[in-house]
C-alpha cells in the first residue's frame, strides 16, 4: 500500500526518469565513448550549471511566475564577482558579493512583481536586458580574467573523485527538495501558485514569500556565475545568454506546470539531466550544432505533449 | 402534479444505467450502480458526500469513462465519449460550477460553438439573439439576452445554462446541486421551470442534499451509498427518516444538536462600518460562547460585512474592537493574527489549493504553529489533519490526495476544518454547510458547538434559514447593506426573518 501510493504520487518522476533511461540505452548503443565514467562525469559537470539555475527557476515557475533574467544576472554577478577577486578582496567575501548581486536583482524582480503589480513576464524581461546592459558597462564590454589557484579549484577541485561543480548541485538539490516539501516557504510556494486568492485569504504573506522566491532564483544565478567563472577562469559580460530557456525547458520537461501550484525538484533534475544528456550525445554523434537546436527543441515539445496527453487520459 | 404520481409504471425507461462501475487511482466511486430514467420524470439521486452521485452523471454527461457496466439510451446501447456526443445523443448537464463565459452575453453563451451564420464567416447577430431571447421567454425568465453573463446573478445564469440545454433539445437534461446558491423565491422559480421541462416530456436528474425539497420536485429517488446501489423508491412513499437511514444506514438523532453555551464577555464590536456601495452604518457586537446567524437575501452585503471585518475588502470607515481594544485590519493576515478567520463562500476560488493535499489544504492557516524555524513538522500536521478527516468523515483515500480528487461535500468539509484547525477565536462562516449532506452537517455543528463550548463566538452567515434557527443564539438579519434587525433566536421566526430581509416589515 505505502510502495503503491508511492509510485502513484511520483508517477510523473519516474516517468521522466524513464525518457532519461531510454535516452542513456539509445546513446550507450550508438557510441561507445558515452557509457564512460570520464564521459558522465563530464555530463555531470555540465549540467551543474543549467541545473543549479532551474532550481531557482522551478521555485519561480510553481507559483505560476517566470523568470527571463537568470543568464544576464548570472552574467552581472560573474563580472562583479570577479572584479571583486580582481581587486584582491578575501575569497569569502567576493563569494558573498557574488551571490548578493544575483539575491538583490532577484529581490528587485519580486519587488516590481509584488508591490509594483508587474506580470512576471514584463518584470524579468526587463531586468534581463538591464542585467545585461550593467553588465557590459561595468566591463565596458570586456571579460574580466586570471583568477587564484583557490577560486578556480570551485570548478577544477574534486572530492571523492566527483568535481567540485557536481557536488555543489547535489548539495543544492538535497537543501532545495527539503525546502520545497518540508518548510513554510516551500508549502506556500505552491499555495500561491496554486490558488493565490486563498493564499491571501489563509494570512499568507503572499507578497513577501513570492519576493523571497525571485531572490531565490537570483541568488541561484549567482551561485552558477562562481561555477562558470571559475571554470572557464574568466567572467564575461555576455555569458549565459538563453541560459533561461535551458532552465525554463529542463523544470518543464521535469513535470513542473507552468499554470503553476505542481512541481517537483526532482523531476527538475532529471529534466536538467536529459538536456545536459541530449547535448553531449549529440555531440558525441558528431552531430552538427544546428540540426542539435533542432532536436533539443522537439525533445522539449515532445516532453510536454506527452505530459499533456497522460494529464487529459487521466480521466 | 397529482395526475401524474403512481403512472410511471407506464412510462418507458429513456436511459438505463446497468451494473456501472467507475474506479480511480486507490478509489472505487461507483461499483455495480443500476439506473433507470423514465420519461418525463424527476429522478433524484440521492446519498451521503463522496457516495457517487456526481461520477455517476458525468459518466453520462461524457466527462469520465466508465470502467465498467453499458448504458442503453432510447433502447440502444451507447457508449458516451465526450461531452459533446452526449449533447448529440440529448443529454445536458448544468454542472455547480457554471460553464458560462462572463465577457459574453447570455445569447452568445447559449449558442456557443454552434452560432448562426449569415456567410461562412459572419456570424448572424440578430438571428442568435432573437432565438435566446424566445427560449428565455420560452422559459418565463426575466434577463435580457443582450446582458452579459458577468452581470447575471447566480440565478439567472442557471437559467442561461437551462435555456441552453434546450436549444441542445435536450432529452435528459442533469442538475448537480442547483439549489444549492439559490435563495428561496429563486428555487420556486427553478421548480416552476423544471415542471415547465417535466411537461414537454424532458427527464431530469436532480442532486440535492435539501431533502425538504425532494418531495415537492422529485418523482422517484434513487440512493447510493459508498459508490453502492441502495434502491429506488416512489418519493411519495417515503419520508424524510427514511431517506437519511437509506442514505447513512444509522440512527441520526437531532438535526440541530444546539447546546446552550454560556454567553461571555464581548469579543468583537463593529461601530459605524461603511463601505463605499455595499455597506453602510454597521454596529453589533459579538460575545464569547455565541453562534450569531446571519440571514438576509442574496445581495444584502452579509457576505461584504465578513470579507470587510476580515480586511478581505477596504472599508471606508468604521471601527473595529478585538477583545475591547480598537484595531486596524488592512488585510486578512491581520485579521488572522488577531484571531479572526473566514470560511469564504466560494470554495473554489478562495478557498481551496486544489492541487495541494488534503493535509496541507487543512493546515494551510495554522503553519505558524506547526513549524519551527520555518520547518514544519509533517507529524504535527499529519495528526491534526487527520483528526479533522475522522470528526467530520471526510472521504478520502488518504492524507496526500489532491483536494482536486475529493467530491464537492468533502471539499467543503476541508475548507471548513482549515478554519475549525486554525485556533481561530473568531470564525466567519459563509455558508458553511454548502453542499454536506445531512448527516455530516450535524458532526460540523457538533464542532461548532465544541468551539463555542472552548470560548469562541461564530458568526454564521447562511440561506438556510433552518440552519440559523436551529443552531444561533442570536440573529442578524441584513438589507441592502444595512442591518435590518437583531434578534434572539427564541423570539423570531422564519417569517420575521424573510419580513425584514424583504424589508415588508
Ligand atoms: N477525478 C477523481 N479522481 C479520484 N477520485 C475521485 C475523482 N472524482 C471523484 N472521486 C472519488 O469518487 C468518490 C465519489 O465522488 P463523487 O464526486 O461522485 O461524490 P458525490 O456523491 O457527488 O459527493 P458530493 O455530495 O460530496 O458531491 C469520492 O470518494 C471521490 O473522492
Ligand atoms: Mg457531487
Amino acid at each position: 500500500m505505502k510502495s503503491k501510493e508511492f509510485l502513484l504520487h511520483n508517477a510523473r518522476q519516474f516517468g521522466t526518469l524513464f525518457g532519461l533511461f531510454v535516452l542513456v540505452i539509445l546513446l550507450w548503443i550508438l557510441t561507445p565513448h558515452f557509457l564512460t565514467i570520464s564521459n558522465l562525469l563530464n555530463v555531470a559537470q555540465q549540467t551543474s550549471i543549467n541545473a543549479i539555475i532551474a532550481v531557482g527557476m522551478t521555485f519561480v515557475i510553481i507559483t505560476a511566475g517566470i523568470d527571463l533574467s537568470v543568464g544576464s544576472i548570472m552574467a552581472f554577478s560573474g563580472v562583479v564577482l570577479a572584479s571583486a577577486l580582481d581587486a584582491g578582496l578575501p575569497l569569502p567575501l567576493a563569494l558573498l558579493i557574488g551571490l548578493a548581486i544575483g539575491m538583490a536583482c532577484g529581490l528587485f524582480n519580486g519587488l516590481l512583481i509584488t508591490y509594483g503589480h508587474l506580470p512576471p513576464f514584463i518584470s524579468t524581461l526587463g531586468m534581463m536586458s538591464v542585467a545585461r546592459g550593467a553588465a557590459l558597462l561595468y566591463t565596458r564590454g570586456r571579460p574580466i580574467s586570471g583568477f587564484g589557484e583557490n577560486f578556480r579549484s570551485l570548478a577544477t577541485g574534486e572530492i571523492i573523485g566527483l568535481p567540485a561543480p557536481v557536488i555543489i548541485m547535489i548539495f543544492i538539490y538535497i537543501i532545495a527538495h527539503f525546502v520545497l516539501t518540508r518548510t513554510k516557504l516551500g508549502r506556500y510556494t505552491y499555495a500561491i501558485g496554486g490558488n493565490e486568492e486563498a493564499a491571501v485569504l489563509s494570512g499568507i504573506n503572499v507578497k513577501f514569500f513570492k519576493t523571497m522566491v525571485y531572490g531565490l532564483c537570483g541568488m541561484l544565478s549567482g551561485l552558477a556565475a562562481i561555477i562558470l567563472t571559475a571554470r572557464l577562469n574568466s567572467a564575461q559580460p555576455i555569458a549565459g545568454i538563453m541560459y533561461e530557456l535551458d532552465a525554463i525547458a529542463a523544470t518543464v520537461i521535469g513535470g513542473t506546470s507552468l499554470m503553476g501550484g505542481e512541481g517537483r525538484i526532482v523531476g527538475t533534475l532529471i529534466g536538467a539531466l536529459i538536456m545536459g544528456v541530449l547535448r553531449n550525445g549529440l555531440n558525441l554523434l558528431g552531430i552538427s550544432s544546428f540540426i542539435q537546436q533542432i532536436v533539443i527543441g522537439s525533445v522539449i515539445i515532445i516532453a510536454v505533449l506527452i505530459d499533456m496527453v497522460l494529464k487529459r487520459h487521466k480521466k | 402534479m397529482i395526475v401524474k404520481q403512481s403512472k410511471s409504471a407506464e412510462k418507458d425507461p429513456v436511459l438505463e444505467m446497468r451494473n456501472i462501475r467507475k474506479t480511480f487511482p486507490g478509489v472505487v466511486a461507483l461499483d455495480d450502480v443500476n439506473f433507470t430514467l423514465l420519461s418525463g420524470e424527476v429522478h433524484i439521486l440521492l446519498g451521503e458526500n463522496g457516495a457517487g452521485k456526481s461520477t455517476l452523471v458525468k459518466i453520462l454527461s461524457g466527462a469520465y469513462q466508465k470502467s465498467g457496466g453499458n448504458i442503453v439510451l432510447f433502447g440502444k446501447d451507447v457508449e458516451i465519449k465526450n461531452p459533446r456526443q452526449a449533447q448529440q445523443l440529448g443529454i445536458s448537464i448544468i454542472y455547480q460550477e457554471f460553464n458560462l463565459i462572463s465577457q459574453l452575453s447570455a445569447a452568445e453563451n447559449i449558442f456557443l460553438g454552434r452560432e448562426f451564420l449569415l456567410s461562412p464567416t459572419i456570424i448572424d447577430q440578430k438571428r442568435i439573439l432573437d432565438s435566446a431571447q424566445s427560449l428565455l421567454n420560452d422559459l418565463g425568465v426575466n434577463i435580457d439576452a443582450r446582458q452579459l453573463v458577468g452581470e447575471l446573478g447566480v440565478a439567472q445564469q442557471q437559467m442561461v445554462e437551462v435555456a441552453k440545454a434546450l436549444s441542445l433539445n435536450a432529452k435528459i437534461l442533469i442538475m448537480d446541486e442547483p439549489t444549492s446558491a439559490l435563495t428561496k423565491n429563486e428555487i420556486i422559480e427553478l421548480f416552476a421551470i423544471i415542471r415547465k421541462l417535466k411537461n414537454r416530456g424532458v427527464s431530469v436528474i436532480y442532486i440535492s442534499h435539501r431533502l425538504e425539497e425532494l418531495s415537492e420536485i422529485g418523482d422517484r429517488i434513487t440512493v447510493l451509498r459508498d459508490g453502492k446501489y441502495i434502491g429506488t423508491h416512489q418519493i411519495s412513499e417515503m419520508t424524510q427518516h427514511d431517506l437519511i437511514r437509506m442514505m447513512v444506514n444509522r440512527e441520526l438523532k437531532e438535526q440541530f444538536p444546539k447546546q446552550k453555551q454560556q454567553i461571555g464577555d464581548e469579543i468583537l464590536r463593529i461601530e459605524r462600518l461603511n463601505r463605499q456601495g455595499s455597506l453602510n452604518n454597521i454596529n453589533f457586537t459579538l460575545y464569547r460562547g455565541e453562534i450569531l446567524g446571519v440571514a438576509g437575501l442574496l445581495g444584502s452585503g452579509r457576505t461584504e460585512l465578513a470579507r470587510a471585518i476580515f480586511g478581505a475588502d477596504k472599508i471606508d470607515s468604521g471601527m473595529i474592537y478585538v477583545d475591547g481594544k480598537l484595531q486596524i485590519i488592512n488585510k486578512p493576515r491581520n485579521a488572522i493574527n488577531l484571531d479572526i478567520g473566514y470560511l469564504s463562500e466560494d470554495r473554489k476560488a478562495e478557498g481551496l489549493v486544489l492541487d495541494l493535499s488534503v493535509q496541507s489544504n487543512i493546515c494551510l492557516a495554522s503553519l505558524g504553529r506547526f513549524s519551527k524555524f520555518g520547518v514544519v513538522s509533517n507529524k504535527q500536521e499529519k495528526d491534526a489533519a487527520s483528526e479533522y478527516v475522522k470528526d467530520l468523515r471526510i472521504k478520502t483515500p488518504g492524507l496526500n490526495q489532491k483536494v482536486l480528487f475529493l467530491s464537492g461535500g468533502n471539499q467543503q468539509k476541508v475548507v471548513v476544518s482549515k478554519w475549525l484547525c486554525s485556533n481561530a477565536k473568531v470564525l466567519i462562516f459563509d455558508e458553511p454547510t454548502r453542499g454536506i449532506d445531512v448527516g455530516s452537517k450535524v458532526e460540523i455543528y457538533q464542532l461548532m458547538n465544541r468551539l463555542t463550548a472552548e470560548g469562541a463566538a461564530i458568526m454564521m452567515i447562511s440561506s438556510e434559514l433552518p440552519e440559523i434557527l436551529g443552531m444561533s443564539n442570536r440573529v442578524m438579519i441584513m438589507r441592502e447593506g444595512s442591518i435590518a434587525g437583531i434578534y434572539d433566536t427564541d423570539n423570531v421566526t422564519q417569517e420575521k426573518i424573510l419580513q425584514n430581509a424583504l424589508g415588508a416589515a
